[in-house]
C-alpha cells in the first residue's frame, strides 16, 4: 500500500475514534482504558514479525540476532497486556448489573 | 524436495522496488481485525451491549496474531552438499523459533492472567498506569528491531558494494516513522512508569520541580525532533540511540512535576500516546490493524484527557506543565479559618437519613482508599428497606481515574441505574433530603461558583449544599483538599461533619441504622 492509502484508513480511523469514542457512556470509562490498552497490543504484529524474521544480509550493527531477541521480549510485554487487559475489562464488565425489579409488588 | 515451497506465496516479500508486500488476504484479515476493535469500543455505549463488545476485541485480536503467525513462519535455509550435484539450499520450519515464540506468547499470558485476576479494583488506575508501560516498552524494542534488521521488515534496500559487507539503508520516509514511533513509545514507557509510581504511592504526589524545567523540555523536544529530521539524511546508531534516549528522559521529566490528583489526566494522556506510537508502527510496517488501532486509541485517550480538563476548568496545558496540588497526605497547618462548624455522629446520620425521602451519596477518592465502597451499598441497601430512594453522583474527575469510582460501585454491587453523572443529578440536590458526602472534597466546594479568587473558579462542582442537609465524611478537620483551599461547605448551617475514618463511620452508620 502507498503512503496515501495508509494515510487515507488513518485519517478515517481518526474520525471512527471520535465518534465512537463520544457515545461510550462515563461509567464505563475505566473499561474503556483497560480495554484500549489491550488492543493496543496489536503492536505483537511487529513483535512477532522481528522474532521470526531469518537472518538476513544487510542487519546493521549485531545483527539481526538482537533484534530477533528483543522481538520476543516485546511479544512476552505485548501478550502481558493483551490477556491481562481483556481479562480485567471483561472482570469489571461483569460487574456492572441493573437493579433487580421486584418480583411481585 | 525442498519443504514448503508452497508456503512462498503467503509468505511477506519484497517487490523489485523492495517494498513490503503482504499478500491481500492478510491485508484483508489486519482490516476485520480494525473491524473488530471499533466494534469492541461501540459495545461500551451501554452496559448492555459491553461484554459482548469486549468479545468483539478479543475475536480482532486472535485474527491479527493468527495471521502474523501464518504469514511469518520462522524459517531456516540449510546448504545441502551433494557429491553428486551442486549445492541445493533447503529450507525448513525452523521450529525451534516456533517453539520459542510459543513461549514468548505463554508467558505472557500467565502474567497478565494471573494479574488481571487478582488485582483490586481500588488498584486499577496504576494496573492501567504499567499496561500503558508496557505497551511503550513494546513499541521501543520493536523499533529498535526494525532498526537493526529492516530488511525482515521490508523498509530498507540492500546495497552491495565492491568491497565490503552488505549493507541495508533504511527507506526516508520509513526513518521517521521510525523514529517517531521510538519516540513516542519511550516517552509513553518512562511517563507511565512516574505515573505508576505516584497512584501506587511508591512515589509522593506531591509535584517535584526542577528548576527552569520548561526551557529544558522544550529544548529536548526540540532536540528529539531535530534528530529525527537529521535522520532522514543520516542513519548512523548514534542518531537513533540519541533520539531513543532523549525520549525516555522527557517521559520522566514531564510527568514528575505533575500532583497526584492530576493523575487522570496524566492517565489519560498516556493512553493517547501508546495508541500513537502503535500508529507510527503501523505506517512502518504498513499494517492496517495496527493504524486503525492507535487511531482508535489514540483518539481515545484525547477525548477522556479533554474531558476531564473540562470537568477541572483548566487547559490541557496548564496540568501537563505541572506544579499544581499538594499531595493528599499534606497534612498541612490546621485549617486556618475559626469559623464555626457542626459536628455530628454516626446516630444523628442514621436518624436523619432514616426519615428522608431521597439520599445522594458523593463518593470520591477518600472512599477508595479508605476501601469503604461495600459498606456504603450495605448502608445504601438499609436505606432502601426503609422507603428511601438512594442515588449516587459521580463528579467527573472523583478518584484517580475516569471513570474510577462507577466501577468500585460496581464491584460492590450498586446497580448502575441508581448512579448519576453530575449533568444528570445536579438539578435534584434543591429537592434532596440530605447529602452525603464520602471521600470527595474539592468537587463539592461551592466556592468553585462564586469566589473568583480560588483556583478552582470556575470548576464545574456538585451543587450539594442545596440540599437540606449535609453529611460530611472527613477524618479530621485540619488539612486541605487538593486544590489546597479550604471547602466552604464546612461552615454552613445546613452541613454536619462526620470526623472519622470514612469505612469505619459508614460501618457505625450501618448499626445505628439496625
Amino acid at each position: 500500500m502507498d503512503f496515501i492509502a495508509i494515510l487515507s484508513i488513518f485519517v478515517l480511523a481518526c474520525f471512527v475514534g471520535y465518534f465512537v469514542v463520544w457515545a461510550v457512556t462515563p461509567a464505563l470509562h475505566t473499561p474503556l482504558m483497560a480495554v484500549t490498552n489491550a488492543i493496543s497490543s496489536v503492536i505483537i504484529v511487529g513483535a512477532l514479525i522481528a522474532a521470526a524474521a531469518p537472518t538476513v544480509l544487510g542487519a546493521i550493527g549485531a545483527g539481526s540476532g538482537v533484534a530477533k531477541a528483543l522481538g520476543l521480549l516485546a511479544v512476552v510485554l505485548a501478550s502481558i497486556n493483551i490477556f491481562g487487559g481483556f481479562a480485567v475489562t471483561a472482570r469489571m464488565l461483569a460487574m456492572y448489573k441493573k437493579k433487580e425489579r421486584p418480583v411481585a409488588k | 524436495m525442498p519443504a514448503f515451497a508452497g508456503m512462498a506465496k503467503w509468505v511477506v516479500g519484497t517487490n523489485a522496488m523492495h517494498e513490503l508486500t503482504v499478500s491481500p488476504w492478510a491485508s484483508l484479515a489486519y482490516l476485520v481485525a480494525g473491524m473488530c476493535f471499533i466494534l469492541a469500543l461501540r459495545g461500551l455505549s451501554s452496559p448492555a451491549s459491553s461484554q459482548r463488545g469486549n468479545r468483539f476485541g478479543i475475536i480482532g485480536m486472535t485474527i491479527a496474531v493468527v495471521t502474523t503467525l501464518v504469514t511469518h513462519v520462522p524459517i531456516v535455509q540449510h546448504l545441502l552438499v551433494s557429491d553428486t550435484g551442486p549445492a541445493v539450499a533447503v529450507r525448513t520450519i525452523d521450529w525451534v523459533t516456533v517453539v520459542e515464540i510459543l513461549a514468548a506468547i505463554g508467558i505472557g499470558a500467565v502474567i497478565g492472567l494471573v494479574t488481571a485476576r487478582r488485582i483490586a479494583m481500588t488498584a486499577m488506575p496504576q494496573l492501567v498506569a504499567a499496561f500503558h508501560s508496557l505497551v511503550g516498552l513494546a513499541a521501543v524494542l520493536v523499533g529498535v528491531a526494525a532498526y537493526l534488521n529492516p530488511q525482515a521488515f521490508g523498509i530498507s534496500d540492500l546495497v552491495i558494494p565492491l568491497i565490503g559487507q552488505p549493507f541495508a539503508v533504511i527507506h526516508p520516509v520509513s526513518r521517521i516513522e521510525l523514529g517517531l514511533g521510538v519516540a513516542i513509545g519511550a516517552i509513553t514507557f518512562s511517563g507511565s512508569v512516574i505515573a505508576f509510581l505516584k497512584l501506587n504511592g511508591n512515589m509522593g504526589g506531591k509535584p517535584i520541580m526542577l528548576p527552569g524545567r520548561h526551557v529544558i523540555n522544550i529544548a529536548l523536544l526540540a532536540a528529539i525532533l531535530g534528530l529525527i529530521a537529521y535522520f532522514v539524511t543520516d542513519q548512523s546508531a548514534w542518531i537513533f540511540w540519541t533520539i531513543t534516549l532523549l525520549s525516555f528522559v522527557i517521559g520522566f521529566l514531564l510527568i514528575v512535576p505533575i500532583g497526584g490528583a492530576d493523575m487522570p489526566v496524566v492517565v489519560s494522556m498516556l493512553n493517547s500516546y501508546s495508541g500513537w506510537a502503535a500508529a507510527a508502527m503501523g505506517f512502518t510496517l504498513h499494517n492496517s490493524a495496527m493504524i486503525i488501532t492507535g487511531a482508535l486509541v489514540g483518539s481515545s485517550g484525547a477525548i477522556l484527557s479533554y474531558i476531564m480538563c473540562r470537568a477541572m476548568n483548566r487547559s490541557f496545558i496548564s496540568v501537563i506543565a505541572g506544579g499544581f496540588g499538594q499531595s493528599s497526605d499534606a497534612g498541612g497547618p490546621a485549617a486556618a479559618s475559626d469559623r464555626p462548624w457542626k459536628r455530628g455522629s454516626a446516630e444523628d446520620a442514621a436518624f436523619l437519613m432514616s426519615q428522608a425521602e431521597q439520599v445522594i451519596i458523593v463518593p470520591g477518592y477518600g472512599m477508595a482508599v479508605a476501601q469503604a465502597q461495600h459498606v456504603l451499598r450495605e448502608m445504601g441497601d438499609k436505606l432502601k428497606a426503609e422507603g428511601v430512594r438512594v442515588k449516587y453522583a459521580i463528579h467527573p474527575v472523583a478518584g484517580r481515574m475516569p471513570g474510577h469510582m462507577n466501577v468500585l460501585l460496581a464491584e460492590a454491587n450498586v446497580p448502575y441505574d441508581d448512579v448519576f453523572e453530575l449533568e444528570d443529578i445536579n438539578s435534584e440536590f434543591a429537592q434532596t433530603d440530605v447529602a452525603f458526602v464520602i471521600g470527595a472534597n474539592d468537587v463539592t466546594n461551592p466556592a468553585a461558583k462564586t469566589d473568583k479568587s480560588s483556583p478552582i473558579y470556575g470548576m464545574p462542582v456538585l451543587d450539594v449544599e442545596k440540599a437540606k442537609t449535609v453529611l460530611f465524611i472527613k477524618r479530621s478537620m485540619g488539612g486541605v483538599g487538593y486544590a489546597g483551599v479550604d471547602n466552604d461547605l464546612f461552615y454552613r448551617d445546613n452541613t454536619m461533619m462526620l470526623l472519622a475514618d470514612a469505612k469505619k463511620m459508614v460501618e457505625d452508620i450501618v448499626k445505628a441504622l439496625d
